[in-house]
C-alpha cells in the first residue's frame, strides 16, 4: 500500500493543479493576514476557506482524479495486489497531498505573520484541523462518487451535488425548518441538527471559539456550554471522525465489489 | 481712574464671612485626635485640616456646614464595619480625603459618603476603595461631585458590591471628572432632574456603567464607558442630552454599548460606539435625534425595535457591523437618511456625495434572527449571504420603508 500511496502522492504533488492549489491558498492567507493586519481576525476569515472551499476543491479535484487515474487503476487491478491496499493507497494519496497544499498553503504566511507567539496559536490549530477533516471527508464523498458512476458526467453532477447539499441546500432547509417552527424550543434540536453537517459543525465550532461568541448570545448559550465542555468536544470531534471514516469504509466495500 | 479690582473686593468679602471662622487640625499634632470629636468641637463654618495619617472611625456625622479637607493624604478606614461619612447639613465641602473598607451589608445600603437630605454640598479629590456603595446622594440638590476615584473590589458578584457614586432624589446635580470601576453600577441616577454628567471614565462595573432611571432634563456628555458587565442603560426618562461619550468594548452575551428603554425627546450625537455586542438597543425609543455618531466593529448597531417610532437617523457612520440594523418590525417609523453605510453597493452618478439609489440597510437574516434568535448559528453560512443579497436586490421580507433614500458614499470625518 505505501508504495501505491507514495506513487500517486508524487505524481499529484508534481501536478499543475496541486501546485496552483497550494500558491493560491498561500496568495490568499497572505491576502487576509495584510489586509486585516491582525491574527485573530485573519483566522476567522480563513472560516469561509475552510467550510466552501476546501470541501468544493475537495470534491471536484477527487472526482476528477479518480477518472483521470482509472487506467492505472485497471493496470494495478491485474496485478497480484489486494483491491483495498490499491483503493486506500490512491485515496490516501490524494487525502496527502491535498492537505499538503493547505498545510503548506496557510502555515507559512501564518508562521512569517508569528502565529506561534501570537497567543492565538490554538486557534490556529482548530482552523488547521478542521481543515484538514472537511478535506478528508469532502475527498472521500467524491471518491467514492466516482467509483459508483462510471458515467464520468453523472459522477462530477453528482459530486457537485453532495457540495451544494452541505455548504448551501442544507442550511437552507434548516433555516426554513427554524422559520416554520419558530413556536417550539428549538435549541436542541438545532444542535443535533449541526451534528449532521460537517461544514455547519466546523463553522460553529470555530466561531465559539472565537470573540463571536458572544453574538451568540443566551440564545446560543447552548451551543456555548455544548462545545465547551470536553464531551462537547469529543462529540463534536467523534462526529467528524464518523464524517471521515464511513465513506472511507463505504469505498472499501463497494471497491471489493466492483465489477471493472 | 483706576479700575477697580474686583478679585481684592471678592477676596475682602469672603474674608469677612469667614471672619468667625476657625481652622482646626485633627490628628497627632493637632488638638483633636479623631475626626468626629473636631466635628463635635467645631462651630459653623470652620475648617477641619487631617493629617496625614489613618483615622479608625466610622459613622462620622457632619451635622454643620464645614469643610473637611483630607489635604491629599488622610485616610479614614471603616474597617469593613460600617458607613463613613454621613452628611447631615447643608453647605459642607469635603475635599483631598481618602476613604477605604465598607464593610458589605444586606440590610443597609452602606455607604463611603453619605449625603442625607441636604443641599450644596461638594465632595471633590476624593479616593474612596472597596466601599460597598461609594458616594451615595439621598434627595440632595445643587451638589457638585467632582474629580473622585471610586474603585471597588475586582471579582464581586452584584450583590456584594454597590454603586460607585448613587445619587436618588437629586436636582441640579454636576458629576464630572470621576473615575468610576469595579462596583456594581459605575454612576446611578434614579430621580434626578437637571443633571449634568460630563468627563467621566466608568470602567469594568459588573453592571451597568451608567444606570440611569426617571430621570428628566440631564445632559451627559464626554464620559467613557469602557468594557461594562452591560453597558449603559438609560430608561423611562425624557429630553435627555448624550453628546461625545465613547461606548467601548462592552463585549459580551448581554452586554450592549447603550439600552434605551422608554426614552422621549432625547438627542444623541458624536457618540463613538465601538466594539459592543449590540451598540444601541432601543425599544420604546420616541422622537430622539441620533446624529452624528459613529458605529465601528459591533456586532449590532442599532437594534430597533417596533415599540420605536419617529426618531431621526441621520449623518452616522456604519462601519464594519455585524449587522447595521436589525428589527422585529415590519414596518418603521423612524426616519433614516445621509448615513454612511459600509455595505452600500449603489453608485453616485450626479457626484454630489449622495448615492443615487436608497441603501436598505436591514439585512435579511438580521430580520430572521429576531425572529427565531437561535438561527444566529448560521452566521456566516454560505446560504444566508446568498439570501441577504438576493433580498438586497429584490426586497420582500424586511422592512418596506426603512430606507435611507440619501446615502452618504464616503464616511463623515466624526
Amino acid at each position: 500500500m505505501n508504495k501505491i500511496l507514495k506513487y500517486s502522492f508524487i505524481d499529484l504533488i508534481r501536478s499543475n493543479w496541486v501546485i496552483s492549489y497550494t500558491a493560491f491558498y498561500f496568495v490568499a492567507t497572505f491576502g487576509l493576514l495584510v489586509a486585516n493586519g491582525d491574527i485573530s481576525k485573519a483566522i476567522i476569515s480563513l472560516l469561509h476557506v475552510i467550510t466552501i472551499l476546501i470541501p468544493l476543491i475537495s470534491t471536484v479535484f477527487g472526482v476528477i482524479y479518480f477518472y483521470n487515474s482509472r487506467d492505472y487503476i485497471e493496470m494495478l487491478l491485474a496485478q497480484p495486489i489486494r483491491r483495498s491496499t490499491i483503493f486506500l493507497g490512491q485515496f490516501l494519496g490524494l487525502v496527502l497531498s491535498l492537505c499538503f497544499s493547505f498545510v503548506v498553503g496557510i502555515l507559512i504566511p501564518f508562521l512569517v505573520y508569528g502565529v506561534s507567539v501570537s497567543g492565538y496559536l490554538l486557534h490556529f490549530l482548530y482552523v488547521l484541523v478542521a481543515g484538514i477533516l472537511m478535506t478528508i471527508i469532502f475527498s472521500a464523498l467524491a471518491y467514492l462518487i466516482a467509483l459508483l458512476n462510471d458515467n464520468r458526467l453523472r459522477g462530477f453532477g453528482l459530486a457537485i451535488l453532495t457540495w451544494l447539499l452541505f455548504a448551501i441546500l442544507y442550511d437552507g432547509i434548516f433555516v426554513l425548518a427554524m422559520i416554520k417552527f419558530e413556536e417550539y424550543p428549538l435549541d436542541k434540536v438545532s444542535l443535533i441538527a449541526s451534528l449532521f453537517n460537517p461544514i455547519d459543525l466546523s463553522r460553529i465550532f470555530i466561531m465559539l471559539k472565537f470573540d463571536t461568541a458572544a453574538l451568540f448570545g443566551y440564545t446560543g448559550a447552548l451551543f456555548h456550554q455544548f462545545f465547551g465542555s470536553n464531551l462537547g468536544v469529543v462529540l463534536a470531534g467523534f462526529a467528524l471522525l464518523v464524517w471521515c471514516f464511513v465513506p472511507v469504509l463505504i469505498i472499501l466495500a463497494k471497491s471489493n465489489q466492483k465489477d471493472f | 481712574m483706576r479700575p477697580i479690582n474686583i478679585q481684592l473686593i471678592l477676596l475682602f468679602l469672603c474674608a469677612t464671612l469667614t471672619a468667625g471662622a476657625h481652622t482646626l487640625r485633627v490628628g497627632k499634632n493637632g488638638a483633636y485626635r479623631t475626626v468626629a470629636e473636631a466635628i463635635g468641637q467645631a462651630q459653623p463654618f470652620d475648617t477641619l485640616l487631617l493629617d496625614g495619617e489613618v483615622f479608625f472611625e466610622t459613622n462620622i456625622v457632619i451635622d454643620k456646614p464645614m469643610t473637611l479637607d483630607g489635604q491629599g493624604h488622610a485616610v479614614i478606614d471603616g474597617e469593613e464595619k460600617d458607613e463613613i461619612l454621613v452628611i447631615d447639613s447643608d453647605s459642607v465641602v469635603v475635599r483631598g480625603l481618602t476613604i477605604q473598607n465598607v464593610g458589605h451589608s444586606f440590610i443597609k445600603d452602606r455607604a463611603g459618603i453619605r449625603v442625607r437630605e441636604r443641599n450644596h454640598i461638594l465632595i471633590e479629590n476624593c479616593i474612596l476603595t472597596n466601599t460597598f456603595f461609594g458616594i451615595y446622594l439621598q434627595k440632595s440638590n445643587h451638589t457638585i461631585v467632582r474629580h473622585n476615584v471610586v474603585i471597588g473590589t475586582p471579582g464581586r458578584s452584584e450583590t456584594f458590591t454597590g454603586n460607585a457614586i448613587h445619587l436618588w432624589y437629586c436636582d441640579n446635580i454636576e458629576v464630572a471628572y470621576n473615575t468610576v470601576k469595579n462596583h456594581r453600577d459605575g454612576i446611578y441616577f434614579e430621580f434626578v432632574n437637571y443633571g449634568s454628567i460630563h468627563d467621566n471614565y466608568s470602567e469594568q462595573n459588573v453592571r451597568y456603567g451608567l444606570h440611569f432611571m426617571f430621570s428628566n432634563h440631564d445632559d451627559y456628555f464626554k464620559n467613557t464607558f469602557i468594557n461594562n458587565g452591560s453597558g449603559v442603560a438609560v430608561m423611562f426618562s425624557k429630553w435627555i442630552t448624550m453628546k461625545d461619550n465613547k461606548f467601548l468594548d462592552n463585549w459580551g452575551s448581554a452586554s450592549f454599548g447603550l439600552l434605551l428603554k422608554e426614552i422621549y425627546d432625547g438627542e444623541l450625537s458624536g457618540n463613538i460606539f465601538r466594539n459592543n455586542t449590540i451598540a444601541i438597543h432601543a425599544e420604546g425609543a420616541n422622537r430622539l435625534t441620533i446624529q452624528q455618531n459613529v458605529f465601528e466593529k459591533n456586532g449590532w448597531a442599532l437594534k430597533v425595535m417596533g415599540s420605536c417610532f419617529d426618531n431621526h437617523v441621520t449623518g452616522n457612520n456604519f462601519r464594519g457591523n455585524n449587522f447595521n440594523i436589525a428589527t422585529n418590525s415590519k414596518q418603521s417609523k423612524d426616519r433614516y437618511d445621509h448615513n454612511y453605510w459600509d455595505d452600500y453597493a449603489g453608485y453616485d452618478l450626479d457626484k454630489d456625495g449622495i448615492g443615487d439609489v436608497p441603501h436598505r440597510p436591514v439585512k435579511l437574516f438580521a430580520y430572521i434572527v429576531e425572529r427565531v434568535p437561535i438561527s444566529i448559528i448560521m452566521l456566516r453560512s454560505l446560504f444566508i449571504e446568498m439570501i441577504n443579497f438576493a433580498e438586497y436586490i429584490v426586497p420582500s421580507l424586511t422592512p418596506e420603508n426603512l430606507v435611507d433614500a440619501s446615502p452618504a458614499m464616503q464616511p463623515y470625518n466624526l
